[in-house]
């Protein structure tokens, strides 16, 4: 168990930056997920943690110890790959007592032929049986301890991944994309199991991973990460409800957020568009921004309802019926070339080349500028034009 | 089953057969007829040129098991085989490891270890000549330099075959270490990560946790190959030693050569190949029994 702090960690290989400066601090016990797109930079942090590749400058602490001139086994973190890395001639169980023999053998005690001769092996190795055993039966792979890894399924070769992992009992736990090469059905299951395993385990998990999905439901805190940065750090229900960046808006949550563009008029208004209703911001005047909405915040008006509102004409293109909800997809008249979904509890007699209106709360937008970064949308009746333009 | 069916299992059996055919006939003519001939010709006292021949039994095979020089010949070819085995596969090993750990050099030596194979053996057994001479040999020119005797490598009975040794390790080397090349690259990188961290932190203990049992599969294979290559001795021996010095060099095949090719004795030369193609055999059978029964990672 232990607290993990990066400060100012930094990467580059020859002119290229990989990762910039980056500062986390992860709390003892804590489940912190690495997520962002591929190249992002999020593994080769991992692997920096772990020490399998030094970084180019910054620090390492791990329970206020500096790290960096440790090689991974000292840092005593565990690493489960995403290929599992199991070592293919060996057993199960020789996989999961490897990191064991390792710590407690010397070298000749377990070199093949000469280590029979040693009497301190004879001692050693049923505690080590024992102690994998423990694992194994935590794991429910008791029965597979005598099969190679060739033999075994996908789930099965994570668990003893997992479980190689857990017999050393390691400050914290690194995992690189371990539920990607499972089928979709295995990682929902797999997703919740490292969950309760965290939950069981109380250690500190620092977990990476390109699905959102995993990110959002696994995680106590995710570090949402672009370009060899961390754009936002925060607990999944902050990443969702307040996106400090457009591409962490656009990569969190499924399906991903409409993103509308729009212009900054005089004095901070902005026109919505299709709509007579506007929101105010401090950004200036002129300048290109774009308004996200969640597919979940738009919906349909009835027809006759009041459109003084947020509203956008649209034209429904496509249903996508998921059975306890369905996604449509609009087309919007007002900004040809764009279009929205909107997540609806059912399809509410619609049919494709329907116009509608749609509806939604302005305090429901997310405001973008040019540059992606969050702006806050002002309280409009602070402003003194929205006033004389409200009362002719 | 209907007619149509039938034709078309016809066809079926007439197009195989035909597409077989080539390669059979070959088959037949570069391997199995001569082998047929040459197991014939050993139970007969056929010599070139001679005008009646014939059958003696199993005589020549009881003439070669009691033939001083045959016997002396295969064990040379033992000893030699013996030598070079682990020479060629151990320093292989040793060359590949090494080479597989450079980034921009790896091709260049790569080139330079391979030379040799692609070489032609009678050539470079000449040169070898050369470089072994007692007097106008450069090796011996650098002994003489360091203050010591020159050593007559190809003329001292103890040291013409181990010489012939080195010389058989140094062609095979470079081929062998290709191939543990190979085997190397397939070792995925993220296994040696998963050892790092697991604690496998010195060379020693990588090599003997992943690098070797990994390897296992490719060192049967190269063992089994550099045996069989071994095992075929001829071309260094025909040029470097003539089976001299008093017959501490005398080979198998070379011993086949001369009873067939310098005295005709072409009935009990084919014995003697026979005894050759039994043992080529066993090396093929390890190969093909031991090896394919293991697991492939």
């Amino acid at each position: 168990m232990a607290r993990v702090e990066l400060e100012s960690v930094s990467k580059s290989f020859a002119d290229t930056t990989v990762l910039s400066g980056i500062n986390l601090d992860i709390a003892d016990g804590e489940f912190l997920t690495l997520v962002g797109p591929s190249g992002c930079g999020k593994s080769t942090l991992i692997r920096i943690i772990a020490g399998l590749e030094p970084q180019t400058s910054g620090q390492i602490r791990i329970n206020g110890e500096p790290v960096d001139h440790l090689r991974p086994h000292e840092r005593r973190v565990a690493m489960v790959f995403q290929s599992y890395a199991l070592y293919p001639h060996m057993s199960v169980f020789a996989n999961m007592a490897l990191p064991l023999t390792m710590q407690r053998l010397s070298l000749w005690e377990r070199v093949p032929l000469l280590r029979l001769f040693s009497a301190r092996r004879r001692r050693v190795m049923p505690e080590i049986r024992r102690e994998v055993q423990s694992v194994a039966a935590q794991l429910q792979i008791e029965p597979l301890l005598n099969r190679r890894p060739a033999q075994l399924s996908g789930g099965q070769r994570q668990r003893v991944a997992l479980g190689r992992a857990m017999v050393r009992h390691p400050n914290a736990f690194l995992m690189d994309e371990p539920l990607s090469n499972l089928d979709a059905k295995l990682r929902v299951h797999m997703r919740s199991e490292l969950t309760e395993l965290h939950q069981r385990l109380k250690t500190t998990f620092i977990y990476v991973t390109h699905d959102q999905v995993e990110a959002m439901t696994m995680s106590d805190r995710v570090a949402m990460m672009d370009a060899g940065r961390i754009l936002q750090l925060g607990t999944p229900a902050e990443l969702y409800a307040r996106p400090s960046n457009l591409k962490v808006a656009q990569f969190i949550g499924s399906p991903a957020i409409n993103v509308l563009p729009v212009r900054i008029g005089d004095g901070g208004m902005v026109e919505l568009p299709g709509s007579p209703a506007m929101i105010h911001t401090s950004l200036p005047p002129g300048s290109a921004a774009s308004i996200g909405l969640r597919p979940e915040a738009l919906h349909l008006l009835p027809s006759g309802s009041p459109r003084d509102g947020a509203v956008l004409n649209a034209r429904l293109r496509r249903i996508e019926n998921l059975g306890a909800e369905c996604m449509l997809h609009f087309d919007l008249l007002a900004l040809p070339g764009h279009g929205v979904i909107v997540r609806a509890a059912s399809i509410k007699g619609l049919s494709v080349g329907e116009e509608v209106v749609l509806g939604y709360d302005i305090a429901s937008i997310h405001l973008f500028d040019a540059k992606g970064e969050r702006a806050e949308v002002l309280p409009i009746s602070a402003h003194p034009a929205q006033r004389e333009a409200a009362t002719p | 089953m209907s007619a149509f069916r039938l034709r078309q299992a016809r066809i079926e059996r007439w197009t195989g057969l035909g597409f077989v055919t080539p390669a059979m006939l070959l088959f037949m003519l570069t391997s199995l007829i001569p082998l047929a001939v040459l197991l014939g010709l050993s139970f007969t006292n056929y010599e070139l040129g001679a005008v009646d021949t014939k059958s003696v039994g199993t005589a020549n095979f009881a003439k070669a098991v009691a033939d001083p020089v045959f016997r002396r010949s295969l064990g040379n070819t033992l000893l030699y085989v013996a030598i070079v085995l682990p020479g060629a596969v151990g320093l292989a090993l040793l060359i590949a490891i090494l080479v597989h750990g450079r980034r921009r050099s790896r091709g260049f030596y790569e080139v330079i270890y391979f030379l040799p194979v692609t070489s032609t053996l009678i050539a470079m057994a000449t040169v070898w000549q050369f470089l072994l001479h007692p007097r106008l040999g450069p090796v011996n020119a650098f002994l003489r330099l360091l203050g010591f005797d020159e050593v007559a490598f190809l003329s001292e009975p103890h040291l013409a075959l181990p010489t012939l040794a080195v010389v058989g390790i140094w062609q095979l080397l470079g081929f062998n270490m290709v191939l543990f090349l190979a085997g190397l690259s397939a070792i995925s990188k993220d296994l040696y990560e998963a050892a790092e961290v697991d604690g496998c932190v010195s060379g020693l203990d990588r090599f003997l946790t992943i690098t070797w049992p990994l390897l296992m599969p490719t060192t049967m294979f190269v063992m089994v190959t550099t045996s069989i290559t071994a095992f075929k001795i001829f071309d260094t021996v025909a040029v470097m030693t003539r089976g001299g010095p008093m017959g501490s060099s005398e080979v198998l095949l070379y011993n086949v050569y001369l009873e067939g090719f310098q005295y005709f004795h072409m009935g009990y030369a084919a014995a003697l190949t026979v005894i050759f193609l039994v043992f080529i055999l066993m090396f093929s059978a390890i190969q093909s029994f031991v090896l394919e029964r293991r697991t492939h990672y």
